[in-house]
């Protein structure tokens, strides 16, 4: 034990004499939360838009004012002709053009119906159906109105609400996938590329044969890093919290446990990485390609995973900033306790244990 | 000349020696691109609902009816208490409740105006104001229906109509993947590209190796291009194989001239790699490179539009676009592959970026010191 801890210390003196390397690993996650949380959202907030009004009267000028109104949409350009279209659309002016067709008012009445066409930019098709949809819901919300008798007869009036984020803001969405994916990177990458260094550098040698065994070097080659990585994922916590006004609904203590168990597990998993590669570059290449793009992807930080094929629903099941992000959700929105993310905890406790062991078998190897 | 290409071929058998990283140069960014390109849909395919319906009369049943009928909406199960079904949205198994109270069918008869309530889980707020569009064009379609009496399709005569139509240029189809390709394509050669050369030169650093380029006649600018070139032949090739793995699988169109797409992506090379190195000469360890490349990369990435819509992010951020080398290939790509845009409409962007290449490789040349020690 006393040995161990020797091996521990001489690890935290090897991490916090590397004054450059520091400040980069605190300073990192810090800038990235600031920065993301403020950038990243997908919500739709002054897209452009251009009119093609051929009618020019009384209801076209009502629903165009509906719609600027709306928040949602800036009327960059008004067209005289539609042969203008694809310029604004092929430039980026406009995301959409609303083409009101010709005798809107005379025709809204009566049998033929009044047209409006939306013709929408559909390079981006994810935006192009946000739009779209959006503008259906003004239109079709001025039509009742113009059908509604004034005192309201019989009709279905639907009361919303949206729980759990009633502001509908986007940092409840993307905050805790930022989280997820910072603390993901940080820790792989930094427990992989430390140890890849020792192979390179040869001082690996020299505790290969020291006494110590193999687990015994993983554990002390972590415990400094999940100091570490604890300060950082306090430090997350605490931005999003004072900075993005992101609610604790649930118990504190339980949140910073997961926090703990989950920064455990991507630093085995840095280890595991740090096992099966020969030099601090494949180290790093293998944290970017199986961590980086795979997060930002699969783990429903950006595109909710229902939404997702089949086979790529079912990948995202090995991806643990997956189950990260509902614990997260859960906890610190939704208010629930550990009866509702056993499951999530579970499997992140059982990908730590496989990451371990995985990695001290690899270890038994080399010494062969 | 020959000096720089000596340089290249140095580094090209240094790249092919470490076996264990080819498949990650070559395999891995091109089976990442063809498999993730599918993830990236914001677009709702079911939505799961929790029905409590207290009043079962023939209008309530009519009105989940309308709900089931679309092909969007899933109710699993009915509920007898609001409890029991909030609790499922607790859990996250649904996605949203509908609650039909008792009373529901007599206030419509009686004219009196009925409720129903809708409680989403907000959590994605984007989601959910998609969730919420849709169940208000259910009922949108039932009130119509009660009020004038007849289904839409024998609707017409009486009330006032507008009819929407909508055209989608440029991507008739909406498939999302053909839009993302470009982008993700140009993060996986990136990742490769700027990697490589930022840890390159700390690696000899480090290695003590570049004492031995230093003594030699090769001069600074031949010390950079012979870095840089490698790579940029390498990141090259990924850009066609991309382009060709994507007209096979997802006929990811380029609807502009090719030439044009390859000059882009060269000059944006030129650019990242740049970056890369200049990364490089003024790090003094591999470790604060990677985590200092990484960081850029992410920061760029992320602000660069290729996931999230650069209209809906604050002014600043916008600004901050100007120097982000993937705003403007991203921008430049989608533009000539989907659009068919021709040159003069992307010549300012890739003007920009030459420009900004230009500033990275002198700056990286200038600040590399074949004197300095260590």
């Amino acid at each position: 034990m006393k040995r161990f801890a020797g091996f521990v210390i001489k690890e935290f003196l090897h991490i916090f004499r590397d004054y450059r390397t520091m400040v980069i690993l605190f300073g990192i996650p810090v800038a990235q939360i600031l920065i993301f949380g403020f950038v990243i959202t997908n919500e739709i907030r002054d897209v452009d838009l251009a009119v093609l009004d051929m009618s020019r009267d009384e209801e076209t000028r009502g629903i165009t004012e509906r719609v600027e109104a709306s928040g949602y949409f800036t009327i960059q350009k008004r067209l005289e002709s539609p042969g203008e279209i694809e310029a604004v659309l092929r430039s980026g002016t406009a995301r959409a053009v609303i083409v009101f067709g010709q005798r809107f008012a005379e025709r809204l009445p009566g049998e033929d119906k009044a047209q409006i066409q939306i013709v929408a930019d559909a390079s981006d098709p994810n935006t192009a159906t946000l739009v779209t949809n959006y503008l259906n819901a003004i239109f079709t919300s001025y039509e009742m109105e113009l059908v509604k008798p004034s005192p309201v007869p019989h009709l279905i009036e639907t009361q919303e609400r949206m729980v759990y984020n009633p502001n509908m803001e986007g940092v409840y969405m993307f905050v805790p996938g930022t989280m997820a994916m910072i603390l993901m990177l940080i820790c792989a990458m930094m427990t992989s590329i430390t140890i890849a260094r020792e192979k390179e550098t040869g001082t690996m040698e020299t505790l290969l044969v020291s006494p110590l065994r193999p687990f015994q070097i993983i554990a002390g080659k972590i415990t400094p890093y999940i100091v570490l990585s604890f300060i950082n994922a306090i430090t997350i916590l605490l931005l999003s919290y004072f900075v993005f006004g992101l609610p604790v609904h649930g118990s504190l203590v339980l949140l910073l446990a997961q926090c703990l168990l989950y920064t455990v597990m991507a630093l085995s998993l840095g280890i595991l990485i740090s096992t099966v590669s020969n030099n601090q570059v494949t180290a790093m290449m293998i944290s970017m390609f199986t961590l980086m793009i795979p997060t930002i992807l699969l783990s429903g930080f950006i595109y909710p995973v229902e939404n997702m094929p089949p086979l790529l629903q079912w990948l995202s099941y090995i991806m643990p900033p997956r189950y990260f992000i509902e614990i997260i959700k859960n906890i610190m929105i939704k208010g629930t306790g550990i009866l509702f993310v056993w499951q999530q905890t579970l499997v992140i406790a059982a990908m730590t244990v496989v990451f371990v062991g995985a990695s001290v078998l690899n270890f038994k190897v080399r010494l062969e | 000349m020959r000096i720089v290409w000596f340089i290249v071929e140095k580094e090209f058998r240094q790249i092919f020696r470490n076996r264990m990283m080819l498949p990650f140069i070559f395999l891995m960014p091109i089976f990442l691109l063809v498999v993730l390109v599918n993830a990236a849909t914001l677009d709702l395919r079911r939505i799961d609902v929790a029905l409590v319906d207290n009043d079962l009369s023939q209008t309530s049943l009519r009105l989940t009816g309308k709900f089931e009928a679309s092909d969007i909406f899933y109710i699993p199960r009915a509920y007898t208490s609001l409890e029991d079904a909030f609790d499922r949205l607790q859990e996250g198994s649904v996605d949203m409740v509908l609650n039909i109270p008792a009373g529901f069918e007599r206030k419509i008869l009686r004219e009196e105006g009925a409720q129903v309530q809708i409680l989403i889980d907000a959590i994605n707020a984007l989601s959910a104001g998609l969730i919420n569009y849709h169940s208000q064009a259910v009922v949108a379609d039932m009130n119509r229906e009660l009020l004038t009496g007849v289904t839409p399709e024998s609707a017409g005569a009486g009330a006032p109509a507008i009819e929407v139509s909508h055209r989608q240029w440029y991507n008739p189809e909406m498939d999302y993947r053909i839009f993302m390709y470009p982008g993700i394509l140009v993060i996986l050669v990136t990742i490769v590209g700027m990697f490589l050369t930022a840890v390159n030169i700390v690696r000899e650093k480090e290695a003590g190796t570049i004492e031995q380029l230093n003594v030699t006649p090769v001069r600074k600018y031949h010390f950079i291009m012979g870095k840089l070139i490698p790579f940029w032949i390498i990141g090259m090739f990924e850009i066609a194989f991309g382009l060709l793995f994507g007209a096979l699988l997802y006929n990811v169109p380029v609807e502009g001239s090719l030439f044009l797409v390859f000059l882009s992506g060269a000059v944006f090379l030129f650019l990242v790699l740049g970056l890369g190195l200049f990364l490089s000469i003024i790090s003094t360890r591999q470790q604060q490179v990677m985590f200092l490349t990484w960081f850029f990369m992410l920061v760029f990435i992320l602000m660069s539009g290729i996931f999230t819509p650069v209209e809906s992010m604050p002014g600043w951020a916008q600004q901050v676009n100007v120097i982000n080398p993937f705003a403007y290939l991203i921008r430049v790509f989608r533009m000539i592959m989907l659009k068919g845009a021709e040159l003069a409409e992307v010549q300012g962007d890739l003007i920009s970026m030459a420009i900004f290449a230009f500033i990275v490789l002198t700056s990286a040349t200038l600040l590399y010191r074949k004197t300095a020690a260590g």
